[in-house]
């Protein structure tokens, strides 16, 4: 068993693609609860390391914990699926692009995982559909298809659709980077509210503003390494390296 | 002697027969090619290497081969080995796979075209691969395949009448008889060309409805 403080654990995470080595030898640790923000320039690893959590990229070194259980742990094929599956259901994810299955409306959209994997009755899912649509502040937009949303509607629906399986933890990939900045804000307004909600996420981002005033922890991370970790604070006030001084004199200069 | 086709009235039952037989195994053997299209175009796509490769043969057996002939030989040929099929399942059976074929084709092209992001964001929720497929990436890719998969139906019904030579009497076999009968080639070829035209209108006017249907959520 692990040491169960860590309601996430990553350990020693590494990752190739052919001879090209993406992670080299990442680990960290989060909190119950906690906010963890990863930064670093576009390459660096961000996507790779989030995708590794859920095991939708598979580490080709070192282990993954969730909870106590290892996320990555050695079973025949048949066996690891199982337990793969089950693990998903525990940690939701947000895509730069939304993935929203286009042939269902929002409200299939939010309900076919837990009818599925869950076998609630329709009345029971209609209820799921309303509670997690109101909580992003799209029930009026229950029945539409994903084709006639916004992008900030689209981003709103994806999460209501993570948020429906009720994960222990929810993973970001660049989640408002693909939408118009007018629509960014109903997008970190909903995200803003998981955090006073408690929900234990880590969130990839380009939006260093939002990443300081939400985040518990900033990690920045360049060509596969964690290269800096801390309070946001201190990472975007006080950067000890010189690549993260570099990186946010970028990103920070076209914000302020 | 000229056109006459005062002689029709009276064969008017056999015809309409024809008719309601060449609509049966037109729409019996479409649903075949349809469920059969998916269920070829999963295996062709995710089957395990042993069962993909004695699929392809099978494949390429109806893809390369005259309809008839596999007509033939699934009516004449099966009873050889004790498989005595009437003669409208047979029919029904040959159209529909040689069709499946056809379709699977179509749906696998749009299976592989489907964004990854889609089966990733599945996975993600918890579905298992077949999940995955079955709620989200199959419904996808017919869907994206409806026109041509409505072309090769018109295309079906054309060869429906091909199951006359195995003795089903839909349409062309009833003109047929009719013919044999009055010696009006002329006259009751057309009037089966008028039904098949009428049908094909039909059939035409229901895939607009479904592409319609399908438009709306897009
Ligand atoms: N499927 C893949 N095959 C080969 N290289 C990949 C693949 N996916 C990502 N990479 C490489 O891995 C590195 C890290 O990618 P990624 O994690 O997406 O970076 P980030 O999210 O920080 O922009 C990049 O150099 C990228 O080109
Ligand atoms: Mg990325």
């Amino acid at each position: 068993m692990s040491d169960t403080q860590n309601f996430v654990e990553i350990r020693n995470a590494r990752k190739s693609y052919g001879y090209i080595e993406v992670l080299k030898d990442i680990s960290l640790n989060v909190e119950r609860g906690q906010i963890v923000a990863i930064i670093g320039p576009s390459g660096s690893g961000k996507s790779t390391l989030l995708r590794a959590i859920n095991d939708l990229d598979p580490l080709t070194g070192g282990e993954v914990w969730l909870d106590g259980v290892q996320v990555n742990k050695t079973l025949p094929h048949r066996q690891y699926e199982k337990h793969i599956n089950q693990m998903r259901e525990h940690v939701g994810m947000v895509f730069q692009h939304f993935n929203l299955f286009p042939h269902l409306t929002v409200r299939e959209n939010v309900t076919m995982a837990p009818r599925l994997l869950k076998g609630i009755s329709k009345e029971e899912a209609d209820q799921l559909a309303e509670e997690q649509l109101r909580h992003v502040g799209l029930l009026d937009r229950i029945d539409y298809y994903p084709s006639r949303l916004s992008g900030g509607q689209k981003q709103r629906c994806a999460i209501a659709r993570a948020l429906a399986m009720k994960p222990k933890l929810m993973l970001f990939d660049e989640a408002t980077s693909a939408l118009d900045p007018e629509l960014v804000e109903e997008v970190n307004l909903v995200m803003k509210k998981l955090a006073e909600e408690h929900m234990t996420m880590i969130i990839v981002t380009h939006e260093m503003d939002f990443a300081a005033s939400v985040c518990d922890r900033v990690l920045f991370m360049d060509q596969g390494y964690v290269v800096e970790e801390g309070p946001p604070e201190v990472v975007f006030k006080n950067p000890k390296e010189e690549r993260t001084r570099a990186f946010l004199r970028k990103h920070l200069g076209a914000n302020k | 002697m000229g056109l006459d086709f005062t002689v029709v009235p009276a064969w008017i039952d056999t015809i309409l027969l024809g008719v309601v037989w060449t609509i049966a195994i037109t729409v019996a053997a479409a649903v075949l090619s349809f469920v059969g299209g998916i269920l070829f175009a999963v295996i062709a796509l995710y089957a395990p290497w042993l069962v993909r490769q004695p699929f392809r043969l099978f494949t390429w057996l109806f893809m390369g081969t005259p309809l008839l002939l596999q007509l033939f030989l699934i009516y004449f040929g099966l009873i050889q080995i004790g498989i005595d099929l009437p003669a409208f399942v047979a029919g029904v059976i040959g159209l529909g796979l040689h069709f499946a074929v056809y379709n699977s084709e179509l749906i696998q092209t749009a299976i592989i075209a489907v964004d990854r992001g889609q089966m990733e964001a599945a996975r993600t929720l918890g579905l298992s691969h077949s999940q995955a497929l079955r709620k989200v990436v199959v419904p996808q890719a017919v869907r994206d395949v409806i026109p041509p998969i409505g072309n090769n139906m018109i295309a079906l019904l054309k060869d429906s009448a091909l199951v006359s030579v195995i003795g089903v009497t839909e349409l062309t076999l009833s003109a047929q008889l009719a013919i044999g009968r009055t010696y009006r080639p002329f006259e009751f070829y057309l009037v089966a060309a008028v039904c098949y035209y009428i049908i094909n209108l039909g059939m035409e006017a229901v895939l607009r409805r479904i592409e319609r249907r399908i438009a709306l959520s897009r």
